[in-house]
């Protein structure tokens, strides 16, 4: 028996008034990767948001559990503290603010919150540069402000970091319209691929089939509308490909 | 090393919390309020000061009743009455201490509340020397031994005054007279005590040298006079830290930093403020209206002012730099934040006067709350600077939408061949850079506190360490409360 990392049920929300997500529906087990994928516009990147607890993305029927928990009475950072990961399609600068800096307040924020003791710097610097050589990162761009001057294949770098230090339960790949690189793509591909393991769980947005060659789904789903209007399996994104979205979005 | 687990934090009924609101119950010696010659007389008794002196105080008092108090700057307060404040308080002591342990243990445990561990400093072998200013009278000076062994002085200006009446004749005044501005006219004729420093020729100060300044008794003027000179070919980094406990009258500070600065002659001063800025509707607090000047007089001189300011309810201070000397340079660094109802105008003034002189500014200014701060700046070019150049750069950051911030740089150049570059910036801590933290399980005080500490970093690897850390706390305390 699977056990539920995440379950929607009938979900709608808004942003400044205007209704994006429309009786959404969705159970993630644990060690699953399910990918949402949908034409443009669809309201895929407002779920993410709605999901991470993004101020400005209101709730407004319908409930979500995650780890059994209900997560719409958790906060922001609580979400983030309980293992939820937003790997971003466009990270923000912040400047004079080293990446280990910035880090290190993360990690630290997160272990407290499960009772676990802090790491002291040596400690997390050791972490840091074992996890960061794995990506290819060096330590001259762990002393760089967090985004600041970075490519697009570097931002996606440190998002895989985050990841791969913070260690969440369920994270969601956020790439919804980006027009990301081969490089970059398999960068963040192989970072995720990475920390799949039996006790996480994945959820993948794209416009795209091709980053689910790289990360390879157990189901597929079509998003139009604000809802799923169409699942099944990794093989449902090479169709999707082919016919495209015309026929969902004509649905409406 | 000990650990100050002790330092109380006080939290009043309106839930506000200043760290260092406590008040030391010492017997003052303190002269009736009012200003007058009389009182003038008074305290230079008290201090057992040459006639000179007196002479100087009363002919400042004479030419301050003339005066009126400017109003160009953007602020606005009570009108302060003069005759309704205390110009003399020194705690009570029997005679001067000669170490530690003869200084009034209640006083000393003032001092570990503020986190100001003496003794431990003492035991730390030579990385500060404190010359501890409680309220207006010098208690505690360490290190001077061995800072005497290198011919420099670190004292009070009340023990320079008459073991040094040479130095501190030549100089006082030099830089800020009298007749300079209302405040420091005033402090020309009742400041009671501050620091003195002499570095000797071709000496560098083998530490950073310390003073603690702090506002104790109950709505007494503070009225510090500190006098730094640099002799050629010497060097000093002199750092200036200063709290005060809670009140509910405001307090009125009107300091001068004078520092002459000769030949070759390097001087580093750097100040934390974190004054009691009042409560959350801006009631209380510290007015601080501070000169603060260097000249830098010899060729090859240098000076640079670093500042974290974060408290007072109404700051007005322009920490400048003279350039005489061919070839001096200038530089100012300051990070000011406000929030709540706190207000500041604050910024610099950049002289070319030699030949080639540099300066550059970078002012970081942050406001919260309903807080207004202005950077206000001047950089004079003299028709004799050749090639003088400054660079300016003026960042503000604004958290919420009720604060205000202004920039204002004035520019005068009188030399075709001078360069001047200015910027500005203002920005506001983005909702996008907030969610980001939040997701990555950073609470959103802890959010604003890294991202505004990212944005003084420039100004801040500009302080020694152990003191850029002391800063960074305080930035992170004053600004408790801004995001909701």
């Amino acid at each position: 028996m699977k056990t539920p990392i995440l379950e929607i049920e009938d979900l709608c929300a808004r942003v400044a008034d205007k209704e994006i997500i429309k009786g959404f529906s969705l159970t993630i087990n644990e060690g699953e990767v399910h990918a949402i994928m949908g034409p443009n516009g669809a309201g895929k990147s407002t779920l993410s948001y709605v999901l991470c607890g993004k101020p400005g993305y209101e709730v407004t029927s319908g409930k979500i559990l995650f780890k059994g928990k209900n997560l719409l009475r958790m906060t922001p950072e609580e979400r983030a503290r309980e293992g939820m990961f937003l790997i971003m399609q466009y990270p923000v600068d912040i400047p004079g603010v080293p990446v280990t800096t910035f880090l290190k307040h993360a990690v630290n924020a997160v272990r407290k919150h499960q009772n676990l003791p802090e790491l002291d710097t040596m400690e997390f610097i050791k972490l840091v540069r074992e996890e960061g050589k794995k990506l290819g990162i060096s330590n001259d761009m762990l002393k760089r402000p967090v985004n600041v001057g970075f490519s697009g294949g570097e931002k996606k770098r440190l998002e895989t970091l985050q990841m791969a230090i913070l260690k969440p339960r369920f994270a969601i790949l956020d790439e919804a319209d980006s027009g990301l690189d081969i490089d970059a793509m398999k960068v963040v591909a192989d970072g995720v691929n990475a920390e799949r393991n039996e006790h996480n769980a994945l959820l993948v947005i794209t416009h795209y089939q091709r980053l689910l060659n790289y990360i390879v789904p157990d189901f597929v789903h079509v998003f139009a509308d604000g809802h799923i209007v169409k699942s099944g399996g990794k093989e449902l994104a090479t169709e999707l490909e082919e016919t495209g979205y015309a026929q969902f979005v004509k649905e409406k | 090393m000990a650990k100050e687990n002790n330092k109380p934090e006080i939290i009043d009924e309106s839930g506000d919390k200043y760290k260092y609101g406590f008040v030391t119950d010492i017997a003052a010696d303190t002269a009736p309020r009012g200003l007058s010659e009389d009182i003038i007389r008074l305290i230079s008794a008290k201090k057992g000061e040459p006639e000179w002196l007196l002479e100087r105080r009363l002919k400042a008092f004479e030419f301050w009743k003339t005066m009126s108090e400017p109003s160009w700057a953007k602020l606005t307060y009570d009108k302060i009455n003069y005759q309704d404040l205390y110009y003399y308080s020194a705690p009570k002591q029997k005679a001067a201490p000669k170490s530690l342990e003869e200084v009034d243990p209640e006083l000393l445990e003032t001092y570990a509340k503020l986190g100001i561990p003496l003794k431990e400093q003492e035991a730390l072998a030579g990385v500060v020397a404190v010359d501890a200013v409680f309220d207006s009278v010098s208690v505690a000076t360490t290190y001077r031994a061995k800072l005497a062994e290198k011919g420099i002085i670190f004292c009070s200006i009340s023990e320079a005054v008459k073991n040094h009446p040479e130095l501190v004749q030549k100089y006082l005044g030099s830089v800020v007279p009298y007749t300079d501005n209302f405040f420091a006219c005033l402090n020309s004729a009742v400041f009671t005590d501050g620091s003195f420093v002499y570095i000797p020729k071709g000496v560098k100060c083998p530490m950073e040298l310390s003073t603690y300044f702090r506002i104790n008794a109950k709505n007494t003027g503070q009225f510090e006079r500190t006098l730094i000179i640099a002799d050629e070919d010497s060097y000093v980094s002199y750092l200036e830290g200063c709290t005060a406990p809670q009140r509910d009258e405001n307090q009125l500070h009107a300091a001068i930093v004078e520092i002459v600065i000769l030949k070759n002659a390097e001087v580093k001063y750097s100040t934390v403020q974190n004054w009691y800025p009042g409560d959350k509707d801006g009631k209380g607090g510290v007015y601080n209206f501070v000169t603060k000047r260097a000249a830098c007089r010899g060729e090859n001189s240098k000076v640079s002012w670093t500042q974290v300011e974060t408290g007072s309810a109404v700051t007005w201070k322009y920490p400048s730099c003279i350039l005489q000397g061919d070839n001096s340079s200038g530089e100012f660094y300051s990070v000011a934040i406000t929030n709540n109802r706190q207000q500041a105008d604050t910024g610099t003034k950049m002289i070319h006067i030699g030949k080639n002189t540099t300066s550059k500014i970078i002012s970081k200014g942050i406001s919260a709350g309903r807080s207004n701060q202005t950077y206000r700046g001047l950089v004079k070019v003299s028709p004799g600077a050749g090639n003088a150049r400054n660079y300016s750069q003026c960042d503000s950051l604004l958290i919420g939408d009720a604060c205000g911030s202004h920039t204002v740089p004035y520019i005068e150049n009188r030399n075709k061949t001078a360069r001047l570059e200015h910027e500005a910036t203002t920005s506001k801590i983005s909702d996008e850079q907030l969610f980001y933290c939040l997701q990555r399980g950073i609470g959103a005080e802890e959010a604003v506190s890294l991202i505004v500490n990212g944005f003084c970093k420039e100004v801040m690897q500009h302080l020694p360490l152990e003191f850029a850390i002391e800063a960074a706390k305080l930035i992170n305390i004053s600004l408790e409360g801004s995001v909701g």
